[in-house]
């Protein structure tokens, strides 16, 4: 398998607190790397320098063959990175429709067009319908974004992460704040994606992770102990110690 | 919008407005009050200007507390080319256009790069540095103002000078700023700048380079902002710099948010009460108590703050709730 994402001897300090220290990672095409750690372990740190809201002090990131390390947060989306956000990131005052047709529309040309309806594009929103149907909300499409549940909001941002059709797509704790039901719900939608997109997912929720991983990186304290199969990394002595000891205890 | 929607209370106002604004001349003409249509006219001007804040600040998040330095450039190009014989609208009109959105352009690149509470200092910091350098032009009269003894000339036989064609200038003006404003706000664009209002994290990691187009929207709205200072150039006669000061953009901004911002009639309505209110509230306050109308900015402060304070969207959110 090809390497999708490339990351070498990544650093990233923030005053005296190290957040990411020497962390080399390695994505590969196709498929679904989990990336966990206790709280503060440097996960968020981490995805915000791969989708350009940060940069390393230091090291390397390749995305595609390309170096990325510099480039902003716009141009990776259009090199094909999504992401979705920990905290609930949507058009609150759009319809569920509205929120995935702007993200269709951001790799479509560019927008400096000024005149025609884009509520009344139907290219636009035919395609908009493909991925709220691919996230099961077809049937809120003209429900206003602020007036559907948490856990819709959740499987929103996944549609307007795949309606860019990236390459990658770099999940910030798509579970955050999700009851059982809804998790399972989430967890059966991106299996359906296992295999066909890759996916780099920051995950506190060890079910999914589990569920979905083919392989899993363990953060801690800003270093990377562990790359492994989530069988392999189950019986890491090392990680049950810094990791999943802590939650046994 | 569509038939359905003028068919509601809201709909049902907001058409009334336009249709009374469109037969303004003919009343005023049959009651014989010239002075109101002057009135009218002002609030004209002022709604295109309102309307073209409105589309930064109401759909674009962007608070420009130096709008007023556009009516005031927009002002000194029809006067500064009237101070030296030059009497076209030709010309004026498309300098006021022109050099406001140079002036939206570079104000705007080092602007945007700030955001909230920064965007507003600074956006009234360079609209109080044109306000000075008006002031320190001697030759068009400094702080004690330009006076515009003619105005622009279009073609024979249309005189802008007459109040009725003046108004329906104004009219037809503030009509097709409205009806762009409204195309750009629903156009692929308008989306873009709308989004980066509600979320511009979200924006920029769905591969909006939004900078650019925040600094588009900033640029249209100031030429239409210039294009409402050449009109007010022609209304008044008399040009200032007091019309640029940072209190005229606070202003400008009031209206917006009184009328309801984010909405395609806000801007009217605000511009439509806050002169109404200015106007004749004084008189009104003198019916109870004899010189108690010099008093009236009390009243037509809280009147604002209460607004403000309990009508989420202003009049138009007014309308709106009505409507449910």
């Amino acid at each position: 398998m090809t390497m999708l994402l490339e990351i070498r001897d990544l650093q990233k300090s923030f005053g005296g607190v190290h957040a990411t220290k020497n962390v080399s990672l390695d994505v590969l095409e196709g498929e679904v790397h989990a990336v966990i750690g206790p709280n503060g372990a440097g996960k968020t740190t981490l995805i915000s320098q791969l989708c350009g809201e940060q940069f390393p002090d230091s090291g390397r990131v390749r995305f595609a063959g390309k170096d990325i390390t510099r480039a902003s947060g716009p141009a990776r989306a259009h090199m094909g990175i999504a992401r979705s956000f920990q905290i609930t990131t949507v058009f609150q005052d759009m319809t569920l429709l509205e929120n995935v047709s702007v993200s269709v529309q951001a790799h479509d040309g560019h927008s400096f067009r000024f005149w025609a309806d884009a509520g009344r594009d139907a290219a636009l929103n035919a395609k908009a319908m493909t991925f709220l149907e691919e996230v099961g909300l077809q049937e809120k499409a003209h429900v206003l974004s602020r007036e559907v549940s948490h856990g819709e909001h959740r499987q929103l941002e996944i549609a307007m992460a795949l309606a860019t059709e990236p390459k990658m797509l770099l999940l910030d704790e798509p579970m955050a704040g999700m009851g059982t039901e809804e998790s399972q719900r989430m967890i059966e939608i991106l299996k359906r994606f296992k295999g066909q997109k890759t996916m780099l997912l920051v995950e506190h929720d060890m079910d999914a992770v589990f569920a979905l991983a083919d392989r899993i990186s363990v953060l801690v304290y800003g270093e990377l102990i562990a790359t492994d199969t989530p069988a392999a990394i189950r019986d890491n002595e090392a990680v049950r110690q810094a990791y999943l000891g802590e939650e046994a205890a | 919008m569509n038939a359905s929607d003028i068919l509601t209370p809201k709909g049902l106002i907001a058409a009334a407005v336009i249709l009374l604004l469109a037969v303004m001349p003919v009343l005023t003409t049959i009651a014989d009050q010239a002075f109101y249509l002057d009135i009218a006219t002002r609030i004209l001007i002022l709604a295109i200007a309102a309307v073209s804040l409105n589309l930064i600040l109401g759909y674009g998040g962007m608070v420009s507390f130096g709008h007023a330095a556009f009516i005031g450039i927009g002002a000194y190009a029809v006067g500064i080319p009237i101070y030296y014989d030059e009497y076209s609208g030709w010309l004026h009109f498309p300098l006021a256009i022109a050099v406001s959105a140079l002036y939206a352009l570079i104000t705007g690149a080092i602007s945007l790069r700030t955001k909230g509470v920064h965007f507003i200092m600074i956006t009234m910091a360079f609209s109080q540095m044109v306000f000075f350098l008006f002031i320190s032009l001697e030759e068009y009269g400094g702080d004690d103002g330009l006076l515009i003894w003619s105005d622009s000339e279009f073609v024979d036989g249309v005189d802008v000078d007459d109040p009725t064609t003046f108004y329906y200038l104004c009219f037809i003006s503030l009509m097709g700023a409205l009806f762009l404003v409204h195309r750009i706000v629903n156009s692929r664009f308008g989306r873009v700048i709308r989004g980066s209002m509600s979320n511009d994290k979200r924006m920029k990691a769905l591969g909006y380079p939004t900078y650019g187009y925040k600094l588009t929207a900033y640029v249209i709205s100031g030429a239409i902002c210039g294009y409402a200072g050449a009109l007010m150039g022609n209304f008044t006669n008399f040009i200032s710099p007091e019309m640029m000061g940072w209190t005229r953009s606070g202003e400008l901004i009031f209206m917006v948010v009184l009328g309801g911002s984010g909405s395609v009639m806000g801007p009217i309505y605000g511009v439509l009460s806050f002169l109404l209110l200015e106007e004749f509230l004084p008189d009104f306050m003198d019916l109870f108590s004899k010189d108690a109308g010099i008093y009236w900015h009390l009243p037509f402060g809280i009147i604002l703050v209460l607004v403000v304070l309990f009508v989420r969207g202003g009049i138009n959110g007014l309308l709106d709730r009505w409507n449910r």
